[in-house]
């Protein structure tokens, strides 16, 4: 069963019923599902959570969902301890969350299941998102996989390989003449005029809770620890304030020690609000024209910037940004060491990670998760000229005379 | 009636022109403020425009043409 018992205003506090709703009426800020953790504590414990399926859903206590999720398999991805990798950055204790193993190759598998199960129990027979990427693959394949309909808005700039990833579930695709900021004001539009579940709008509260998941998994896969570090991505800063509080409530609850965990967001120098704001020093998160190859995390106006800022902050943690050199860098170093292809925002989390370790700010024997949020085929012409390969003819003395070797 | 709730972020130079009230004026759109913060050097300001979509629209147009920011209040939604 659920603990959920209302939408909380994240500034003013002001609660709502549970509903397909992201605003708070009073102050324009965004809602939050808020529980019941006094019952929850009682209820939960280790031994309870390790007998529930291997699956993001052992954790449904600490979800928003009241019916059978919407599940296509997703989650309880490896954590690896990236010994390589670690030898490389000089880090002993490195963890990599591999979240390209989910079903449709992102964590975003993770949300959308919450989402899309929220819609279905809210009654809408439609799911809808903008998206050119993770995830409207994602929203397209579990509306398949609860046979609702899914509409799909992208703008028409978009190459339509890209589109694969999604087109295959067959949604109702809509290419958008117009930019990016057109696509955003349309679809903002779209969500008052139709009863549709918009997975990132008006199901957003619930959409988010699906991203607590990482943290318990990884916690519970350190044998119920917080790591003393977090390095994790950052678009519209969803996941990461959600990696967050799921360390929080598993303290709360009792389940592991007090959480002393840095948090460190990372970003792509091209689209870097929140890293801006944290290294000059402001508040405020000012929106930026996104220009990056890491166009995952590419989100230059990210809805809750402001509360990644403020964990990043209070957390103890920090903020960095690099450049789309350091991104390719970083997939390449990522792949030759630990064998995992993932996407340009994991690039973002490894060249991050070598600034971080490189200069002392994540030290060598702090346990530290790197979470790596999509795999790399679906994005893979941006490393199109590494494919160099060595030519030899069909004969032995070719091979030796090409390759330099001799038996 | 149309209803749009955005986000303004104004320029050093606009701090100090009341442009939230020529926007009220010049195309009767109802401006009510949520949420602000605005200092000497730069400022931003969360609002519901109240008023018809055809009066809302050019006036959006015209604090962008006067080079405020204009975004909608919810983030971008276009995820990756």
């Amino acid at each position: 069963m659920s603990y959920a018992r209302a939408l909380r205003c994240r500034k003013c506090g002001r609660e709502y019923p549970l509903g397909p709703l992201s605003l708070c009426d009073f102050c324009l800020s965004p809602l939050e599902v808020s529980y019941d953790y006094q019952s929850m504590a009682k209820a939960l414990n280790r031994e309870k959570i390790a007998k529930g399926p291997p699956s993001m859903w052992r954790y449904s206590d600490l979800l928003s969902v009241e019916s059978e999720a919407v599940d296509l398999g997703t989650s309880f991805t490896p954590l690896i301890k990236a010994d390589n990798l670690g030898r490389e950055l000089g880090l002993d204790q490195l963890y990599i969350k591999n979240d390209c193993l989910n079903p449709t190759y992102s964590f975003k598998d993770r949300p959308v299941s919450v989402a899309v199960t929220k819609a279905r129990e809210f009654g809408f027979d439609t799911v809808a998102c903008a998206s050119t990427g993770n995830l409207a693959a994602s929203v397209a394949a579990h509306a398949a996989k609860a046979n609702m309909k899914a509409y799909v808005f992208v703008p028409s700039n978009v190459e339509p390989g890209k589109l694969v990833g999604a087109a295959i579930y067959n949604p109702v695709l809509v290419t958008v003449d117009g930019s990016y900021d057109d696509v955003n004001r349309l679809c903002n539009k779209l969500v008052e005029r139709y009863n549709w579940g918009f997975i990132n709008v008006n199901l957003r509260p619930y959409y988010a809770e699906g991203s607590k998941t990482l943290a318990y998994e990884v916690a519970e896969q350190l044998g119920w620890r917080a790591p003393d570090c977090v390095v994790s991505p950052a678009a519209s800063g969803l996941s990461f304030t959600r990696i967050w509080k799921g360390l929080d409530e598993l303290a709360m609850l009792g389940l592991i020690e007090p959480v002393n965990t840095h948090m460190y967001v990372t970003q792509a120098a091209g689209s870097s609000p929140i890293v801006n704001a944290f290294q000059t020093g402001t508040l405020h998160v000012h929106p930026v024209e996104p220009n990056t190859i890491a166009k995952s995390i590419a989100i230059g106006n990210p809805a809750d910037g402001y509360y990644a800022l403020m964990i990043a902050r209070q957390s103890g943690g920090g903020a960095c940004a690099v450049t789309d050199e350091e991104v390719i860098a970083g997939m390449k170093l990522l792949a030759e060491t630990e064998g995992i292809f993932a996407e340009a925002a994991a690039g973002v989390v490894i060249g991050a990670l070598k600034k971080l370790a490189g200069s002392g700010v994540i030290k060598r024997n702090e346990l530290t998760v790197a979470f790596i949020t999509g795999a790399g085929p679906r994005t893979q012409e941006i490393l199109s000229d590494i494919v160099q390969p060595l030519a030899v003819r069909p004969v032995i003395e070719s091979v030796e005379e090409v390759l330099g070797i001799s038996a | 009636m149309a209803k749009r709730q955005v986000m303004f972020t104004f320029p050093q130079e606009l701090i100090k022109e009341p442009v939230i009230y020529n926007l009220g004026q010049q195309f009767k759109v109802v401006t009510n403020i949520r949420r602000a913060d605005i200092s000497e050097d730069r400022g931003w300001v969360v609002l519901e425009l109240e008023g018809e979509e055809n009066d809302i629209e050019q006036g959006i147009a015209w604090m962008t043409s006067k080079g405020i920011r204009v975004d909608p209040v919810i983030g971008d939604i276009v995820e990756g």
